[in-house]
């Protein structure tokens, strides 16, 4: 594992208290596939992320990142090593813990209002101040007004945001990512990255945020980590300096240390990816 | 650069073709225009209905009377119009038709409310344990594939000319009509959605109120249309088995007397209060699914 470590940047004291660091140790996941065949998908995995920290996972297509993600929110049990949050054990449903998508997963039956709400509700919050809360998060993703609408209703840019509101709404340790801006266009998707760090600040929760895209993850990101592809496994990690808070996105990405520490990272994706490629395609290396 | 001004003077020059040919229209006419098409369409549909109604009742009608088709096997048109008037003016042999129709109507509606709930209920229970479901994949197959028609006669036996045996067979036929929607519709719920609520710290009975029923909902919802046919069905067909009241029993007793018009009368008495129940449940569905887009399938607009 090359570690690549310039200087980093401290999380600030303070803000994130240290039951939201993560610790991925030696974690290996394995399926069975349908024809009974065991199928590794990740395989001894191991990283950190400190608490309030910012961390991308990049990595070739079907290399593990949404496995690994299962595992940190308690979802899926590993199959060998294990996640620790806040130095305890994941063993069910990890308490504090939002995920977001790339499909958005919001309620399709439910209006905006009801769907930011749902976090509160399932905690046992009263409707009403649920509702208030619900109503507070929506002004600050720039929805007020918009409460009664349904999904259906909203353009893709707008879903992300209410995505982004029910999943901020429990104020939660740890914000699982799993390529939530994968599917905008590229305009809307710089305007969500920069409300999304905006809202981060703020909060501080720890962050696993997923991508393809390598100039989001060093944009957003205090650290980068590289997967292997299949079975994936941590190949390289990458501390980004750029300073905080990083203001606009579009902006960002044309600092020379950006382009630096982008070039830098491209070159230890490379290979993966194209490893990836053309086992997908059947090309003999 | 030259090539985009040479495109956008050649839009220009379109456009002002075309505003050459037709009137140039302000935003007022161009609804009422938009409007009046619509009525013309609507308009159309219905004389297409109507044509339609007039060709079949009428051929019926003359086919009947020119004797190319047998009155005594066919019926009329006019002789079951008559037989419906004498249906509500003298009644039947066993009361009035009034009494008769709710004696039906009260056996398909407990018919189609036991059926459903328990279809509802026993649909979602096995489409979210994927281990009930597979000990009772096979039996429910079976059961699936039984007449179950057939089943009235043994209700009646079992349970004699009452009402329940007839409730009984409305709410088994409803019952698999509702059930396998109900089982796919929980099925079909988004993973994404109930890992999203899990996370979130959802009990299994918040992630069936929140998640897995409303999902399921759209499918339960189609299925209630053709449910509510059924249990008519079955209400029917019990009583023609054996009934002391019932919409059932004067459809077998005019067979008995070789009359097919007040068969007939029979038949577009329970299509009227089929049509009643499936606007209710249109309306149901409507409250419902609110939330759902406003793209219909064709099925549906039918």
């Amino acid at each position: 594992m090359g570690e690549n470590t310039p200087k980093r940047t401290p999380v600030p004291p303070g803000v994130a208290d240290d039951a939201a660091r993560i610790d991925i140790i030696a974690l290996t996941k394995r399926f069975l596939t349908p024809k009974g065949a065991p199928f590794t998908a990740i395989r001894d995995v191991s990283l950190t992320v400190e608490a309030g920290q910012f961390c991308a996972i990049v990595g070739p297509t079907g290399c593990g990142k949404s496995t690994t993600l299962a595992q940190v929110s308690g979802l899926e049990k590993p199959s060998s090593g294990s996640v620790q949050v806040g130095g305890r054990i994941v063993d069910g449903i990890t308490n504090g813990v939002s995920y977001m998508f790339q499909a958005d997963s919001l309620f399709p039956w439910k209006t905006v209002l009801q769907n930011v709400m749902i976090g509160p509700v399932l905690l046992g919050t009263p409707k009403k101040a649920a509702m208030a809360l619900a109503i507070d998060w929506l002004r600050r993703v720039n929805l007020s007004g918009f409460e009664d609408r349904y999904p259906h209703q909203l353009s893709g840019g707008m879903r992300k945001r209410v995505a982004m509101a029910a999943a901020l709404i429990n104020n939660p340790r740890i914000l699982l990512m799993d390529e939530p801006f994968g599917a905008l266009d590229v305009q809307t998707k710089a305007i969500m990255q920069t409300e999304l760090l905006d809202l981060w600040e703020e909060l501080r929760p720890s962050v696993l945020f997923i991508t393809h895209d390598l100039d989001e993850a060093v944009a957003l990101s205090d650290r980068v980590v590289i997967m292997t592809s299949s079975p994936g496994t941590v190949k390289d990690v990458f501390d980004i300096d750029l300073p905080r808070p990083r203001g606009d996105v579009q902006t960002l990405r044309h600092e020379k240390r950006f382009i630096e520490l982008q070039t830098q990272i491209w070159e230890s994706l490379r290979d993966e990816v194209t490893r990836a490629y053309e086992r997908t395609t059947g090309v003999a290396a | 650069m030259s090539a985009v001004v040479q495109q956008s003077s050649g839009v220009t020059s379109a456009g002002a073709r075309v505003g050459r040919a037709v009137k140039p229209q302000s935003e007022s006419e161009l609804q009422a225009s938009a409007r009046q098409a619509r009525t013309r369409n609507r308009v159309w549909v219905w004389v297409g209905r109507i044509a339609v109604a007039v060709i079949f009742i009428g051929g019926w009608q003359l086919l009947t009377q020119t004797k190319l088709l047998d009155p005594f096997f066919y019926g009329q048109p006019t002789q079951i119009w008559d037989a419906l008037v004498t249906l509500f003016t003298k009644g039947t042999a066993f009361g009035s038709i009034w009494d008769q129709l709710w004696v039906t109507v009260q056996e398909a509606l407990f018919g189609f409310l036991f059926g459903s709930l328990a279809g509802v209920i026993i649909g979602i229970l096995l489409g979210s344990n994927r281990y009930l479901s597979n000990v009772f994949n096979p039996y429910i197959k079976i059961a699936n594939s039984i007449p179950r028609i057939v089943l009235g006669s043994i209700f009646i036996v079992a349970f004699g000319l009452g009402i329940f045996p007839k409730i009984l067979l409305a709410a088994v036929l409803v019952f698999f009509a509702v059930f396998f929607n109900a089982y796919q519709g929980v099925r079909e719920v988004d993973q994404n959605l109930i890992a999203n609520v899990r996370v979130l710290g959802a009990s299994p009975l918040q992630i069936a109120r929140h998640v897995t029923i409303p999902s399921a909902m759209t499918w339960i919802i189609a299925s209630l249309h053709t449910a509510f046919g059924f249990a008519i069905i079955g209400a029917l067909v019990a009583e023609v088995l054996g009934a002391q009241k019932g919409i059932g029993l004067i459809i077998s007793q005019s067979q008995g007397r070789f009359d097919p018009n007040t068969v007939f009368a029979c038949m577009v008495i329970m299509a009227i209060v089929t049509l009643g129940a499936e606007y209710l449940i249109t309306l149901l569905e409507r409250s419902v699914l609110k939330w759902r887009p406003p793209v219909r399938s064709e099925s549906q607009a039918i």
